[in-house]
């Protein structure tokens, strides 16, 4: 129930959280509630269909693709910190942390660790290669059948000629940040989170 | 022992005397003896005084409260087309084989990652969150410890709903429906004609204000010369079954729904006694044709009351108006729009109906400080030459939630229970299409 949201995450929890992710505490006590609402089943985790459950996500093309990247290889439950982790990806990069000497462990929202959430939205098996296969799963998902097989075959075979520079015909992690490079990663995978 | 027999008999009987005194006449003939008022008033000042003494003890964190009804975070609401295009300025349009960067993810990860954050829907099937705590345990913002003082008044409070509010209140409630199932069942006795219409009328709208009394509803009509006229049909927005209640206390309505079972049965049998009421079996709701022509039939009877519709078929926390069915609106009768809005402060009035049944949900009204809310009739309205039905059904949600201030939402309330279907998915997929391979290209391709 959301009225206990404060009363349930306990300060030391909250501290934790606020480190790893670097939410507010204000943040963190309001995502718990939105956490606790989501949750049906009243577990303290969520499941996949918990996330089905919202509308806007259940019609995004690549809707569950996202909700797969909340889950951790092979399970199937989320807890609260796991929920966290997964959205201080889109945490905007302040101004404060861009100057500061590199911390020693990156944060959450790196524009490298921005980058490896949408890799991995490419990478169905993860095993850190995007194949011409799962490149064209994933086109299948964002079009439905609004393209023909052959149509989405060339835009598969001209993305990964463009960014495989070893000639393995698969995109790796490092080659999909060349690719990627001109482009406003951090504004573009970022949320506005409100105080 | 008898003794105390004795005393308790009395005071139930003093109890009941001044219930008939102080409540029910007044009640019956629509006037007020101002009791009521006193109480919102009293009310009104020590909720008040609460929230300036909770904002004193929470100076500090002022400025993370006042955000804290704005939501969580800032969404974007620019458009699939022009959010793509900023994704691809940094690269050239390829001459061949579609246009697809690796980067068109992220436009649906940055969607997806804040509809799970906070989202349109779900959070309409949910109690509104208070800006500041109300003395009530409900809702999002629970008990808690600010000064001896406050706490000493919520504990009081606490003395007042349950043991004096409620059981007054479930008197007057359960005298009103009683009163209802007997006078409209002697009234259906009497032969058709304009005394048993006009005491028909009279007997529905005391019991209404009865009830009304027993959930201490202070009610606000405005623009009263716009209200429902015979022959039309009223649409509102929908919080809770007390709706009916609310309006009904201005005015008779016809009302549509299903035939139910038990304690809603037999109020439902007693009234289509005495006046016209459009109840369905189950089994005929299904077929739509035989439910708009009943309604047809109804409406083009110009002597009987307009039909009281929720065109949202589910219960809404009071913050937005949600899809209308287009049903009550491929009739072509004049359409009345009603908003209604719920003050939250004294009470939660949303019944979430997956979580409670509906007397828990009833005894929850009876235990709050009172029940405050805003009518609005709204200037009649047709469907305009060539304008379809769900057009139409959307141009009056428009107007109910600008009046009431509520948020125009084009989401089906039915995503309450049921999924979202897959045409939405679809639609998305193919603007998403039409910009990968163009308009062009994709009429060559075939």
């Amino acid at each position: 129930m959301g009225s206990r949201a404060s009363t349930l995450l306990r300060e030391e929890e909250i501290e934790e959280i606020k480190k790893e992710t670097g939410f507010s505490h204000s943040q963190i006590t309001r995502l718990y509630s939105r956490f606790t609402s989501l949750d049906k089943g009243e577990n303290g985790t969520l499941s996949r269909e918990d996330f089905q459950r919202i509308p806007e996500l259940a019609i995004n093309p690549l809707g569950d693709r996202i909700i797969n990247a909340f889950f951790p290889e092979g399970e199937d439950q989320v807890n609260f910190k796991g929920f966290m982790r997964t959205l201080a990806h889109f945490r905007p990069i302040e101004d404060n942390e861009k100057n500061k000497n590199p911390p020693a462990t990156e944060p959450l929202n790196s524009r490298t660790n921005k980058l490896l959430f949408a890799f991995r939205l490419y990478d169905l098996d993860r095993d850190d290669k995007i194949s011409r296969d799962e490149l064209l799963q994933v086109l299948r998902m964002m079009v439905g059948v609004n393209i023909s097989d052959d149509q989405l075959g060339s835009i598969a075979d001209r993305t990964i000629q463009e960014a495989d520079t070893n000639g393995d015909s698969c995109i790796s992690f490092q080659e999909f940040i060349k690719v990627l490079e001109k482009v406003d990663v951090e504004q573009k995978m970022s949320i506005r989170f409100l105080h | 022992m008898e003794n105390f027999w004795a005393g308790v008999l009395w005071a139930t009987e003093i109890w009941l005397y001044l219930i008939v005194c102080l409540i029910m006449i007044p009640a019956m003939f629509g006037f007020s003896l101002g009791i009521s008022e006193t109480y919102m008033n009293i009310l009104v000042k020590t909720l008040e005084w609460a929230t300036l003494n909770i904002q004193k003890a929470h100076a500090e964190e002022e400025s993370s409260k006042a955000s804290a009804s704005n939501g969580l975070i800032q969404r974007e609401h620019g458009s699939m087309e022009k959010e793509l295009g900023e994704l691809r300025r940094s690269r050239p349009k390829p001459p061949v084989g579609g246009d697809f960067t690796l980067s068109d993810c992220f436009y649906f990860s940055r969607r997806g990652i804040e509809s799970i954050v906070d989202d349109e829907v779900t959070q309409r099937f949910t109690s509104e969150e208070l800006m500041s705590w109300n003395l009530l345990t409900r809702t999002h913002n629970d008990f808690q410890y600010i000064s001896l003082k406050l706490t000493l008044v919520y504990g009081f409070g606490i003395f007042v709903r349950y043991c004096i509010l409620a059981p007054l209140r479930i008197t007057l409630v359960c005298i009103g429906l009683t009163w209802l199932v007997i006078g409209t069942s002697a009234v259906g006795f009497l032969p058709n004609c304009r005394v048993k219409f006009w005491l028909s009328e009279w007997v529905h709208v005391m019991c209404y204000r009865i009830c009304a009394r027993g959930l201490s509803a202070t009610i606000r009509y405005h623009n009263k010369e716009n209200r429902p006229k015979k022959g039309g049909i009223c649409v509102a927005n929908h919080t809770s079954p007390i709706d009916i209640v609310i309006l009904c206390n201005d005015g008779c309505y016809a009302m549509v729904g299903q035939v139910h079972g038990g304690l809603m049965g037999i109020v439902q049998r007693a009234m289509v006694r005495s006046c016209p009421h459009v109840w369905f079996e189950r089994s005929e709701m299904k077929d739509r044709h035989l439910v708009t022509k009943r309604l047809t039939d109804h409406v083009n009877d110009k002597t009987k009351l307009p039909i009281l519709i929720f065109p949202e078929g589910t219960c809404i926390n009071n913050t937005s108006v949600m899809m209308f069915k287009k049903g009550s609106f491929e009739i072509g009768s004049t359409i009345y729009p009603v908003a209604i809005k719920y003050d939250p402060k004294f009470g939660d009035a949303f019944w979430n109906s997956s979580k409670y049944s509906m007397v828990s949900y009833l005894l929850r009204m009876m235990t709050s400080w009172a029940l405050v809310c805003n009518v609005w009739y709204l200037p009649a309205m047709h469907q305009e030459e060539g304008e379809d039905a769900v057009h139409f059904a959307n141009r009056v949600k428009s107007v109910i939630a600008h009046q009431g201030g509520l948020v125009d939402l084009q989401w089906d309330g039915g995503l309450k229970r049921a999924k979202v279907k897959d045409t939405f998915k679809e639609q998305q997929q193919k603007k998403y299409s039409s910009m990968v391979v163009g308009d062009d290209s994709s009429s060559n391709s075939d």
